[in-house]
């Protein structure tokens, strides 16, 4: 018996004198990631992952397409919420407040040490960091930002007898284009629209075009309070409606967020709003001559700022926290950031990317690239208040009523601003 | 001493034994989250920082004062209407249409059977193209008939009736397997006897066929109610229940309230209220059609 146990004894101290003599294991981090635009961008992604393990050895990380904003975020919550969130992940910019409610994700300044960090974390242009900003700490950083643009048809401009180079400037010159372009055949159903603004998901992102433009701010600062139905504001999604149903330049009833691109590059609509992620996938497939410009201006130019930010989950080990910073900051360095915004179109978050020589060429070779930049000094923060999923909701409720018109947008604004001020009731100090 | 072979008597042991792994699945499965889901409408919503705390039926109070909440199960109601009479009936005309000596009867068989091999996200974006107001199939079809483009999905007058036929077209094909089975399962000599008798076609059927297959009726009854709650794939993918909910259904926006807004205590409300829809439903049907049901 004693030498069965003597052995034994001996066993487990040998197991974990081995255990202990191996190398340490390589950091594992999970990082989810939405596509919200076309264009074959899981394979941009898994290149950047590729490079970054090569330059980091100790650190693995797995890459796991999550579907689109809203997928992403219900995928990153739940896991949260079971014990396991994902260490890093890509979330709409206006989902910040929501993300901060679930205690879910930390501040970057708890990272940031050196001033190495400090000079990352404040080369970023301030109109991107709007949304990503509570309280005084930053919580999501941008990573494919980007802005509404007006893409067009130049050949159909040619057709209708417009000048190609010059696209609509302010509200007036947009339906008087609108009115030449659209094109109906001998029954007199419309083969070409003259505009295509997408009403589907995320409709509020098209309708703070027209109500930045109008000078109507929608939210204030700390996301407690929402302005919906100010004049301006209900004035913004008047003008939307009317342009179907009043001066019929556009397609009636709600339109398909991502069918959009496909009715531009067929030839089925000659100018089209839509995210700036869309341009990479709009050059490799119209057959056509097409510019893109900022959207025309009412009292100003305008557009909000959208697409996704990269968070940092709390809930992980300070070994993966480490790792998780070192990922963020390397996908968002000034080389990756230019090495995505030309493989999509997306916009690159920070000054230094722009500077790049690789960044000046691409947007001396194709100026389509820079509108979006151009257009950031006079962009809005995204729609953002708590509870943001069901303001938002409320919100893009009334643009559906008003677009089909089952309500008018003063009565629809009207309830989507007493239907939020019930739910922000809570949130108000 | 006699030796009490134990193989002489059943043990109960065995029994329990054998009843134990369903039992498992079903306390896990069905029963505690059905008690888990009650308690949690109980109880408010936790927030970081915000423990969840009892407010006995101040979740059903909102429920009641929701709008949306209405909405969705008026939808719900007229979705229920809409399939679960023409898909069934459907599955009868088709079964019956099979059952008889046909040219080609294995392809037709075969493709009505096909959309419920396809899964409803796959089924769902073959109709948003079908739907689609430029270039989709039904606006080609009313054109070549003269009649305007319609935006199917996008207007709230088509949105829900769209969505319903799109779950009707994915149902009839199953329901008809059953019916085919019971009908061939029919006693020849009952259609030769009506025949002598002179019975006409539509006589037989509503007298003779269909008393028969009510076995297979109360059946299909069942699975086509219990879909008309539970198919909200194809909302997921073509409408998310706009516009301005016009197609939103009670179990998509249970899911939406649950895992998009994360106010769970309140969507545990609505399931909670789904699931007494449900089991009245059940009930009813079992109580009602069991006792007019010929079993052979």
């Amino acid at each position: 018996m004693k030498h069965k146990a003597m052995r034994l004894l001996m066993a487990v101290a040998a197991f974990a004198a081995a255990m202990a003599a191996l190398p340490a294991r390589a950091v594992e981090i999970s990082f989810y990631y939405p596509i919200a635009v076309s264009g074959p961008l899981t394979k941009i992604i898994e290149g950047m992952v590729a490079d970054f393990e090569k330059a980091n050895p100790g650190i693995t990380v797995k890459p796991i397409y999550s579907g689109n904003y809203g997928e992403t975020l219900a995928k990153a919550l739940t896991a949260n919420k079971s014990g396991q969130p994902p260490q890093v992940a890509v979330l709409v910019a206006s989902d910040a407040l929501t993300v901060i409610d679930e205690d879910a994700v930390a501040p970057m300044e708890n990272f940031v040490k050196t001033a190495d960090d400090k000079a990352w974390l404040d080369g970023f242009f301030p109109a991107l960091m709007m949304n990503g900003r509570y309280e005084g700490k930053t919580y999501g950083v941008p990573f494919q930002r980007s802005t509404q643009v007006m893409y067009w048809n130049k050949a159909a401009f040619k057709e209708a007898g417009l000048d190609p180079n010059r696209p609509p400037a302010n509200w007036d010159e947009l339906v008087e284009y609108g009115k030449k372009l659209t094109v109906k055949d001998a029954s007199g159903k419309v083969t070409r629209w003259g505009l295509i603004i997408p009403s589907g998901v995320t409709s509020h992102w098209f309708l703070q075009g027209f109500t930045t433009q109008n000078r109507a701010k929608l939210t204030n600062d700390s996301g407690t309070e929402t302005y919906l139905n100010t004049p301006e504001a209900i004035e913004a999604l008047q003008f939307w409606v009317d342009l179907s149903r009043k001066y019929q330049v556009m397609q009636p009833g709600i339109i398909d967020t991502g069918a959009a691109p496909n009715e531009f590059i067929d030839g089925r609509a000659a100018i089209m709003f839509h995210s700036t992620g869309n341009l990479t996938n709009v050059k490799n497939n119209a057959k056509f001559d097409f510019g893109v410009a900022m959207l025309p201006e009412r009292k100003q130019r305008g557009s909000a700022t959208g697409g996704g930010s990269i968070y940092i989950f709390k809930k992980s080990t300070p070994e993966q926290l480490d790792a998780s910073f070192k990922f963020v900051k390397w996908m968002t360095s000034a080389e990756q950031a230019a090495r995505w915004s030309i493989g999509t179109g997306y916009v690159a978050g920070r000054q230094d990317a722009w500077n790049l020589p690789v960044m000046k060429k691409y947007a001396q070779d194709f100026p389509p690239a820079a509108v979006a930049l151009q257009q950031l000094p006079y962009c809005a923060p995204e729609f953002s208040t708590h509870d943001g999923p069901r303001t938002t909701k409320a919100l893009e409720d009334a643009i559906d009523a008003s677009i089909t018109g089952t309500k008018t947008p003063a009565k629809a604004l009207a309830d989507a601003q007493a239907e939020a001020t019930r739910i922000l009731r809570s949130y108000k100090r | 001493m006699t030796d009490r072979s134990s193989d002489d008597v059943q043990s109960p042991w065995v029994g329990w034994a054998l009843f134990l792994p369903a039992a498992a699945f079903l306390a896990a499965f069905t029963y505690y989250p059905a008690i888990a889901t009650l308690i949690e409408s109980l109880f408010s919503n936790a927030k970081a920082g915000r423990a969840a705390r009892f407010v006995g039926l101040d979740n059903y109070a909102a429920m009641i004062d929701d709008p949306i909440f209405w909405n969705a199960l008026a939808n719900n109601a007229w979705f229920a209407l809409g399939t679960i009479p023409a898909s069934i009936g459907l599955a009868i005309g088709m079964a019956l249409l099979v059952n008889r000596a046909l040219p080609g009867r294995a392809l037709v068989r075969m493709s009505y059977f096909a959309p419920t091999i396809l899964a409803m996200v796959a089924v769902a974006n073959i109709w948003l193209f079908i739907f689609a107001p430029q270039i989709g199939l039904l606006n080609m079809a009313t054109a070549w008939l003269g009649l305007a483009p319609h935006n199917w999905l996008g207007q709230p007058s088509t949105a829900l009736a769209s969505v319903t036929a799109v779950a009707i077209w994915k149902e009839a094909g199953f329901f008809m397997i059953f019916y085919l089975a019971a009908l061939q399962n029919m006693p020849a000599n009952l259609a030769e006897a009506a025949a002598i008798e002179g019975a006409s076609r539509w006589y037989y059927f509503w007298k003779v066929t269909f008393p028969l297959l009510m076995p297979t009726t109360l059946f299909v009854l069942v699975n086509a109610v219990v879909n008309a709650f539970r198919l909200v794939d194809h909302i997921i993918v073509m409408t998310k229940g706009g516009p301005d909910n016009a197609s939103m259904l009670l179990l998509y926006y249970i899911y939406e309230v649950g895992f998009k807004y994360w106010d769970t205590s309140y969507a545990a409300a609505m399931s909670m209220v789904l699931l007494a829809i449900l089991g009245a439903v059940a009930i009813g049907q079992f109580l009602i059609l069991d006792r007019r049901t010929h079993y052979r």
